[in-house]
């Protein structure tokens, strides 16, 4: 018990700006991949849900935020802790290439699924070599 | 120098490989130090009054239909799997900090509980478990009779 670790990662100093409210915040872990047209971010947030999260995309800085509701438990007292309830926040620099305007997000399970389509004119094109 | 290949194969022992053994676990061991951030999966609170148990995991990601929750008197048994994404071909991971796979937890309560009238829901990624205490554990008030 004494030497538990915390399971979730405690942000070592707030994303540039502080905020308002004095509670602890979380960075999420993330999976990120790139398929052939989108880049798709799956972010692991328990206790947000689609109402309770907030993306933002601001030149080319992607801000992931959910707030979550403290867990609290009248009359009940903690017997053991291995994770304190807090709000998310993380953010990524993008490049250039993503379509704005096609960004997708969905929650399921707790879990952020992002789909970040690539723009057109980015896309690989094949060129085909003609033989004279 | 041919024979430290076999080690690669899991076939033959070999002294490179212990080696190699000895020194993730060093580098894991000085590595959380400095991140106390463990891949203990759920992680897991519990919470007791003198009438019931609450034990609340978070669980983002696992359907809770791949969740199992046994319960034998005092000891709750949390077993279950998160499906990794698996990657098509052509896509590339950038990142991969989420655990996945099978996991178990095994935890003592406080108390005996009542198996049948244990009550569990997900929301949100959250698992939630309500276990009231057995009758036959709850401490019992005695009377004491007078003589007169």
């Amino acid at each position: 018990m004494a030497e538990k670790e915390m399971q979730k990662r405690e942000a070592s100093s707030p994303v540039e700006t502080e905020r308002t409210k004095n509670m602890k915040f979380f960075i999420p872990r993330v999976d990120i991949c790139e398929t052939k047209d989108a880049i798709v971010l799956l972010a692991d947030m328990p206790g947000v849900d689609e109402k309770s999260v907030d993306i933002t995309l601001e030149k080319n800085v992607l801000t992931l935020s959910g707030r979550v509701e403290p867990e609290t438990h009248e009359g009940y007292r903690s017997a053991y802790v291995e994770y304190e309830a807090g709000d998310y926040e993380r953010a990524f620099t993008l490049s250039d290439e993503i379509d704005r305007d096609r960004i997708e997000a969905s929650v399921k399970n707790g879990v952020l699924r992002l789909t970040l389509p690539k723009a057109e004119p980015v896309k690989l094109r094949k060129i085909n070599v003609k033989s004279a | 120098m041919v024979w430290p290949e076999f080690g690669r194969y899991g076939r033959v022992w070999s002294p490179w490989r212990e080696m190699e053994r000895l020194q993730q676990d060093m580098n894991r061991l000085l590595s959380r130090e400095s991140t106390p951030y463990s891949t203990t999966f759920p992680a897991v609170n519990i919470w007791a009054s003198d009438q019931d148990v609450i034990v609340t995991a978070e669980v983002p990601g696992v359907d809770p239909e791949n969740l199992d929750i046994t319960v034998a008197e005092n000891v709750l048994k949390l077993t279950g799997s998160r499906k990794p994404e698996e990657l098509k071909p052509g896509e590339v991971s950038h990142r991969q900090e989420r655990v996945s796979g099978e996991f178990t937890r095994t935890f003592r309560l406080p108390y005996a509980v009542d198996s049948g009238k244990v009550d569990a829901s997900c929301e949100k990624g959250i698992l939630e478990v309500r276990l009231p205490r057995a009758e036959a554990d709850k401490p019992k008030k005695i009377t004491i009779k007078s003589q007169n």
